[in-house]
């Protein structure tokens, strides 16, 4: 039974007169973990970004399940179980670890402000359980023992792991990854790839991911987008989409050049 | 936990202001007292705001006048009873903010200052210039007393308690307010906007509440001080008043409500002991703030953490050389 959790249709955007998607429907069912690949400039993360709802289209529809989210706010996708992580790093360089970690609980828990400001017997309770789902998340991503440590000062890969244990802790249904790999070596992204996919099946979260390490790409997804010059080429399995000549083409260039 | 800590802190700090008048020789250090004690509420409010939040206002002076003279006019012209303008001044004050905040906070950086800086201004020239109504530069005389339930407050060392007491009720909330998700939300949205709203912070509601929070404080502390006085005039509510009160919160170490009290406490008694220098006293005042900045950066609290810690790693090598 293959049930879709997020439809795009039709999405176009434009930055002045830079037409960055054309048109675009994509979509990402249940439990899979869905690419998004192209060239560079191919308006992946914008994408990306429309979805999430840091930019917003100029025409096309947005569904995620049954609620229509084109114009939603981005911490409303939140509140409906949509989290995403970040290219550039954004984590909380003022906070502890743990602080970095349960703020990505403030969506799915929310509490009236008077509870807080009082700090009463709800309130408190409240701190226990983002706490406990805070450390569930950073044991989750091996960042276990560092609690107190302020995030800044991380090693940088410690620090995507700790954007992964914030968006984990949002309990999120459908997650966004923005290139986790970029500015990881080897052995870090076949660590990244065995995360996402345990993320995959411990949470039965939907991934979709942007990503340019092609291996980490055709290793774990399920399904495969390619976005060229804002447009779809080609989509499919990852063994469809290595031996799509369009793909090819795009990626090394055309067959008539060789 | 660091709840406890703080907590502890606060209890310590508490029983101290309480202590304080045992070893003050007359009334003049009281007022002086009283007077730390306002300006630290003023201070809270804005570490929460710019400190923690990472918001900037150079209009809380106007918050603060605005809660003062609503409340002296209410009890004064009116003749309504003192417990009920203050609350009016504080509500005054505070449904402002509301007004002033929504609008404004979709500002960044310097337009956001800019914007409560042109806020500020606007209240302190209302002040001046409604002289129906404020008594004008001259200032606004005869306020009633200070009263609790009735009962009015006659002297210092009874309204000192009150105001003291006040200060630890808003620091105690300032406390719960940073250990909770809004504290959190708070410096989230401080270092990236972005990430906070992707964690479901809705930033433009948690920067109002901080706004409007802060503005309360000062409001209490505005009702607090024309009352404590029984005069006020435009001069203490001007753009200067705001700016002390950020370097208060500077001072004193940008994220540490500990640290913004200590500031607000020591810049208001310094110019008290740099009184005996008569004319050169603004520039000592300037000279120690400019050594406070170059020496301590991080400010009163991070300097005292600094030296906390180098005493316990000197304790700590003095223990190991013990056992050898």
């Amino acid at each position: 039974m293959k049930h879709t959790v997020l439809e795009c249709r039709k999405l176009s955007v434009r930055f002045g007169g830079v037409q960055a998607l054309h048109e675009v429907d994509f979509q990402a069912d249940q439990g899979h973990i869905t690419a998004i690949i192209g060239p560079n400039g191919a308006g992946k993360t914008t994408l990306l970004n429309v979805i999430s709802g840091m930019v917003s289209p100029v025409s096309g529809e947005i569904l995620f399940d049954t609620h229509t989210i084109t114009h939603c706010p981005v911490h409303q996708r939140n509140s409906l179980g949509m989290v995403r992580t970040f290219q550039n790093l954004e984590i909380f360089s003022n906070m502890t670890v743990l602080e970095n970690v349960m703020t990505g609980c403030h969506g799915h828990m929310p509490l009236a402000a008077w509870h807080s400001l009082l700090r009463t017997p709800k309130a408190i309770a409240l701190e226990h359980r983002i706490k406990e789902q805070a450390l569930e998340a950073l044991e989750f991503v091996g960042l276990t023992g560092l609690n107190t440590v302020s995030a800044k000062e991380l090693a940088f890969g410690q620090q995507r792991s700790l954007e992964l244990a914030r968006a984990l802790a949002a309990r999120p249904r459908l997650l966004l990854l923005d290139e986790p790999a970029a500015g990881l070596n080897i052995a870090e992204t076949q660590a990244l790839a065995e995360m996402i996919v345990r993320i995959r099946d411990t949470y039965q979260v939907s991934i979709i991911l942007v990503e340019h390490d092609m291996e980490l790409v055709m290793g774990i997804s399920d399904a495969i987008m390619v976005l060229c010059f804002g447009q779809v080429i080609s989509r499919g399995t990852p063994g469809q989409i290595q031996k799509d000549p369009q793909v090819i083409a795009a990626y090394l260039g055309s067959d008539e050049d060789e | 936990m660091a709840y406890r800590r703080d907590m502890y802190w606060l209890a310590a700090f508490f029983t101290v202001l309480m202590l304080a008048p045992l070893a003050m020789p007359n009334n003049y250090y009281l007022t002086v007292l009283i007077m730390c004690c306002l300006h630290a509420m003023n201070a809270v409010g804005l570490c929460l705001l710019v400190g923690h939040a990472g918001q900037i206002s150079l209009g809380h002076a106007g918050f603060y006048g605005l809660a003062a003279y609503t409340s002296a006019f209410l009890s004064t012209t009116i003749g309504l009873p003192v417990g009920l303008s203050m609350l009016a001044g504080i509500g005054a004050g505070t449904v402002t903010s509301v007004l002033v905040g929504l609008p404004s906070l979709k500002l960044h950086g310097h337009y956001l200052a800019m914007a409560t800086l042109g806020f500020g201004v606007i209240l302190s020239i209302l002040f001046t210039e409604t002289i129906d109504i404020t008594g004008g530069p001259s200032g606004f005389v005869g306020i009633p007393g200070l009263s609790v339930f009735g009962y009015e407050l006659t002297n210092d060392a009874s309204i000192y308690r009150v105001v003291a007491l006040g200060l630890c009720l808003i620091v105690w909330l300032a406390f719960n307010v940073l250990h909770s998700r809004i504290g959190r939300a708070l410096r989230a949205l401080h270092t990236s906007e972005k990430a906070a709203q992707a964690m479901g912070v809705d930033v433009a509601r948690y920067k109002l509440f901080v706004f409007v929070l802060s503005a309360f404080f000062s409001s209490v502390a505005g009702v607090l001080y024309a009352h404590y006085l029984t005069f006020i005039a435009p001069a203490s509510f001007g753009f200067m008043f705001s700016v002390e009160i950020i370097v208060m919160v500077v001072l004193g170490g940008m994220i540490s409500v500990p640290g913004s009290i200590i500031g607000a406490f020591f810049l208001t008694v310094l110019p008290e002991f740099l009184r005996a220098f008569e004319n050169s006293e603004i520039i000592l005042f300037g000279a120690i703030l400019v050594l406070c900045m170059i020496f301590l950066p991080d400010g009163l609290a991070g300097g005292w953490n600094r030296l906390w810690q180098r005493l316990r790693a000197a304790s700590a090598q003095a223990s190991l050389r013990k056992q050898i």
